[in-house]
């Protein structure tokens, strides 16, 4: 199971690859569907219907919504050069000696971190099941819900899903005033 | 432990993206892998072996059920993330408009 989940992980790292250097706006957009599509994949091998069903209905808006954005937008400045070098000016200066060691330092902490956090995990596939325990062995009695996942969302954490709610509403309201075109005279 | 490493990597891929891009789309891009990388480490931490889909069957036979307080918490987290994804398209769009580029380069040096 872990090394099919890794394949696939892997296909999302090219996928995400290409989708960043690609010199279309369009094939970025649908090699970011790969990433979005593969987590579906992912999610139904690590048993979570739910989150499959959802996030094939998410991706998918998203897509849409992406190729509305570059729909009627020109491509040409993807394909100027990325490193522009000015004349007279040595490759090394002190902007890119600061950059360069700005970036080892960040990574490395970054894998500090990483390693840190991954010593206290269990090793994948092991979990041991602590705050849910309750979840699993009284939540279809007390939600009447047979399917623990909605049971747990909309019962005992009634409350993230409200905080969900308002987010989404705030940023349907944050889209309606960026996107209006012109105030009141 | 790989599967762990392979998601950290996918994060930082997305890191790369938002870090190096000029071009607002592919920004939106790196930062949609970055949240697709978190929902796929928590969703993985949650599996236990030979565990089944957390839905309670009539059957009376003791199972084993995949943790489902993660899987509730990315269920919340990925319609977050579609409502942050679609404000920051909206912002591109915007920008756009007004200054008919995505390259964030030339709207630093535009003003007004």
């Amino acid at each position: 199971m872990e090394v099919i989940i890794s394949v696939i992980i892997g296909f999302m790292i090219i996928g995400a690859i290409f989708a960043l250097n690609a010199k279309d706006l369009l094939s970025a957009v649908i090699a970011c569907g790969i990433v979005g599509y593969g987590l579906v994949i992912c999610f139904l091998l690590l048993k979570a219907p739910d989150l499959a069903i959802v996030q094939i209905v998410v991706e998918t808006i998203t897509l849409i919504f992406m190729v509305a954005v570059i729909l009627d937008s020109s491509s040409k400045e993807l394909n100027e050069k990325r490193w522009t070098h000015l004349e007279g000016t040595s490759y090394i200066n002190t902007r890119f000696v600061v950059n360069i060691t700005t970036v080892i330092v960040f990574a490395g902490l970054l894998l500090f971190f990483f390693s840190q956090a991954i010593d206290v995990l269990a090793p994948f596939g092991q979990h041991v099941t602590r705050m849910s325990t309750a979840y699993i062995e009284n939540g279809a009695n007390q939600t009447g819900s047979a399917n623990l996942v909605t049971g747990i969302l909309f019962d005992f954490r009634g409350y993230d899903t409200l905080g969900e709610a308002t987010i989404l509403f705030t940023a349907v309201i944050g889209i309606l005033t960026i996107l209006r075109l012109k105030g009141k005279q | 432990m790989i599967v762990y490493l392979m998601c950290f990597i996918l994060f930082l891929t997305g890191m790369y993206g938002v870090l190096s891009q000029r071009n607002l789309i592919k920004i939106v891009i790196g930062l949609s892998v970055m949240e697709i990388s978190i929902f796929l480490f928590m969703a993985l931490i949650g599996y236990i072996d030979a565990g089944v889909a957390p839905i309670v069957t009539q059957t009376g036979e003791q199972l084993i059920y995949v943790d489902p307080l993660p899987q509730a918490m990315v269920l919340t987290a990925i319609v977050i993330g579609l409502a942050t994804n679609a404000m920051l398209l909206a912002i591109a769009i915007r920008l756009y408009k007004k200054y008919k580029t995505f390259d964030v380069r030339k709207i630093n040096q535009l003003k007004g």
